[in-house]
């Protein structure tokens, strides 16, 4: 592969990447939500492709594989099948801060991220590390959508944001972080889905719903 | 043998897991739990004694390691994890009987508290950052459903808070371990996540991104020791959690989160000069114990009592290792075991307390002293312990950590401390006071409950206590582990 090409394959990806998380923010219905962060899934594989095609590494190439299907396969799967589920509660209501705003943070904490990632640039520049920016900012709106939103799958989906985010970060700065420690990253954020998973269906059976504001149980 | 030495504390506890998931519980299962925890104590002790007399040691290709400060670790896990799983078969059975739960529940129970136990263990003798953020974050997963044991609305609303907070947090440092890792990449390849090759490593990393990497470590790890500012979980999850897991996650899985700070400090201090962790810390600790202070002068909840003093606590290790030098880490260290002992008496205590009353709130629980006084003795020198009164070991580290901080030049810091460590004094002792003085209300319900208390349960809070006292008076075999534990963190040989 030509290094313009690489360049412009890379830049392609990560663009979506960043495009689909402010997506995630701008949508209300949950299903929009979900196909959205599959497609954010699809654009994190194609990136660890990308970045296997150029080192011409086989294990990277397996990995990518591997994130294409939980990222874009198993974990959008889990999501919806708890969006079938919830029956009724299908859109992200009353966020606590409105679309319009959202969108305006997110162009705050885009540059916040540039900002963040200069040192990281400075380090080693190459065309993967200039693009780490794009991670940093959907590492920040995930963090931002799990803040503000109410239902409890919206704030799964910025859980799950900030995951692709810091995977991209990961895969970006160095190639993984060796494949055993690689697994069980991989494990842990699909446990902790099924557990939230499960989570959100106790939640419905004890309250009814799974409108955040209801837990109210617990306070000081 | 060392392997074998080495792999007993994570092997053992999945083997006891995997005895409960094939029987299930019964009365021939009902100590597996406690003999499981007995045989990671003793391994602990045995390898303690092994890296005293010789070098650390290396298995399974590099991924475990042990050396002074994860022999430490092992040793508070296998002693808090013996004193609360020693309790537990009690705690089930008075809960089955009382119909709040069955025998699967107690089956669960058993077998996701022996993972927790192997999870713990994996952490602290994982030899690289990666393997022990897997770890961490393993214990969030299978805390999740104990937290959440009960499915009453307060307590599912626990656990998902516990387990968004606590992996959003646990997410950060993960960030951190990929940028500390791309850093050690380009200055010091070779040296990957390995705790003992960055240590020695660390001065040439670039400190650009190692600030970035250190601030989403401490921040993401402390999310999990409970510090401010990601601290909400805590309250609500110590308070929902069965009493016997409350005490193994205030007393030891706190200091294992805690312990990961620890090791990035080394890190941050040699790449970043001393200044970097301590300013981050010494902010941190001090918005926990503002933040604890606050919230327990008009608490109602004793549980939640309990677990905002954790919150202190917590701050009271950061403050110590934002001193660092050696007689701060030793005094660290001790307090990590000392408040681990006292907190988990408390917290079986406080279990107790509520399958006698009923209630989980302070002004609802009189004069306990007349109906159980074992019981009641038992809490009220807890929380003497747990305030930093001698001869328990919390009053000499406490002293510790102050003294090596006047002397570091952190007077201010550490003069606010001790106001805010008073003013969290009064707060128990007067809310204490209440439950476990006066006299016994004799209203409805004051007849029908004092049951005696179980031998063995029982004997568990004394023994908590007497073993906290006991290191208050002196730390005797423990100290030359300390003292190499806290050689390696104060980087001073």
């Amino acid at each position: 592969m030509s290094h313009d090409l690489y360049v412009q394959l890379l830049d392609l990806a990560c663009g979506v990447l960043l495009l689909t998380a402010v997506l995630v923010l701008w949508r209300r219905e949950l299903a929009v939500i979900i196909r959205v962060f599959a497609l954010q899934g699809l654009a994190l594989a194609a990136l660890v492709a990308v970045l296997a095609a150029h080192e011409g590494s086989i294990e990277l190439g397996a990995v990518a594989v591997g994130i294409l299907v939980l990222r874009a396969g198993v974990l959008p799967a889990l999501l919806r099948r708890a969006l079938a589920a919830a029956g009724e509660e299908r859109r992200e209501t009353r966020p606590l801060v409105n679309v319009a705003s959202s969108l305006l943070a997110a162009a705050v904490l885009t540059l916040l991220g540039y900002a963040v990632s200069q040192p990281l640039v400075a380090l080693a520049p190459s065309p993967a590390t200039q693009a780490v920016a794009v991670g940093m900012t959907v590492v920040l709106i995930g963090f931002f959508v799990l803040v503000t939103r109410r239902r409890a799958l919206s704030q799964l989906v910025g859980f799950l944001l900030m995951d692709n985010g810091i995977t991209a970060v990961g895969f970006l700065t160095t190639s993984g972080v060796g494949l055993v420690v690689e697994l069980g990253v991989s494990l842990d954020v699909l446990l902790a889905v099924l557990v939230l998973q499960i989570l959100t269906t106790r939640m419905r059976a004890t309250f009814g719903d799974t409108d955040l504001d209801e837990l109210r149980e617990l306070h000081d | 043998m060392t392997h074998l030495l080495l792999l007993a504390p994570v092997v053992v506890p999945a083997l006891g897991a995997v005895i409960y998931a094939l029987a299930g519980w019964r009365r021939a299962t009902a100590w597996v739990s406690a003999a499981s925890a007995a045989l990671v104590l003793a391994t602990a002790i045995a390898t303690s004694a092994a890296v005293v007399n010789d070098d650390p040691h290396t298995v399974l290709a590099g991924l475990l390691r042990v050396d002074a400060l994860s022999a430490f670790m092992l040793v508070v896990i296998g002693a808090i994890a013996f004193l609360a799983t020693a309790a537990t078969p009690d705690h089930l059975r008075t809960e089955i009987i009382a119909g709040r739960a069955s025998s699967r529940t107690a089956a669960r129970h058993c077998l996701l508290v022996q993972l927790f136990l192997a999870a713990m263990a994996l952490a602290v003798l994982a030899a690289n950052l990666g393997m022990l953020w897997v770890a961490v974050e393993a214990t969030t997963i299978v805390t999740a459903f104990l937290v959440g044991q009960r499915r009453t609305r307060p307590a599912v609303e626990a656990a998902w808070k516990y387990v968004v907070i606590c992996s959003a947090g646990i997410a950060l440092a993960l960030l951190g371990t990929f940028l500390l890792n791309y850093a050690s990449q380009h200055t010091a390849p070779g040296a990957g996540l390995n705790w003992a090759e960055l240590a020695a490593s660390a001065h040439t990393l670039d400190p650009g991104v190692t600030r970035i990497a250190v601030v989403l470590l401490i921040v993401g790890f402390g999310t999990k020791a409970g510090l401010a500012p990601l601290h909400a979980w805590l309250p609500d999850a110590h308070s929902q959690a069965p009493a016997p897991v409350s005490a193994l996650m205030s007393g030891v899985l706190l200091s294992v989160a805690f312990y990961a700070i620890l090791r990035v400090k080394v890190i941050a201090d040699a790449a970043l000069g001393t200044g970097f962790a301590r300013t981050l810390l010494v902010v941190i600790a001090l918005a926990s114990l503002a933040l604890s202070a606050s919230l327990l002068l008009a608490q109602r909840d004793y549980k939640r009592m309990l677990a905002y003093s954790s919150i202190e606590h917590m701050g009271l290790l950061a403050l110590g290792a934002a001193v660092g030098g050696r007689l701060a880490i030793a005094a660290v260290l001790l307090h990590i075991l000392g408040h681990g002992l006292a907190k988990s008496v408390l917290f079986l205590g406080s279990g107790h307390i509520l399958q006698i009353t009923g209630t989980s709130r302070i002004d609802q629980v009189r004069g306990l002293a007349a109906r159980q006084p074992v019981l009641a003795g038992c809490f009220g020198l807890g929380v003497l312990a747990l305030i930093g009164l001698p001869p328990f070991s919390l009053f000499a580290s406490e002293l510790g950590i102050a003294r090596a901080g006047f002397t570091a030049g952190l007077g201010w810091a550490m003069a606010a401390a001790l106001v805010l460590v008073l003013v969290i004094a009064a707060a128990l002792v007067t809310h204490t006071s209440r439950m476990v003085l006066g006299a016994a209300p004799d209203g409805p319900g004051a007849a029908t409950a004092s049951p005696r208390m179980n031998v063995i349960a029982g004997a568990a809070l004394v023994v908590g206590l007497l073993a906290c006292a006991a290191i208050g008076v002196t730390t005797g075999p423990l100290h030359p582990l300390l003292s190499l534990a806290a050689d390696l963190l104060a980087g001073t040989p």
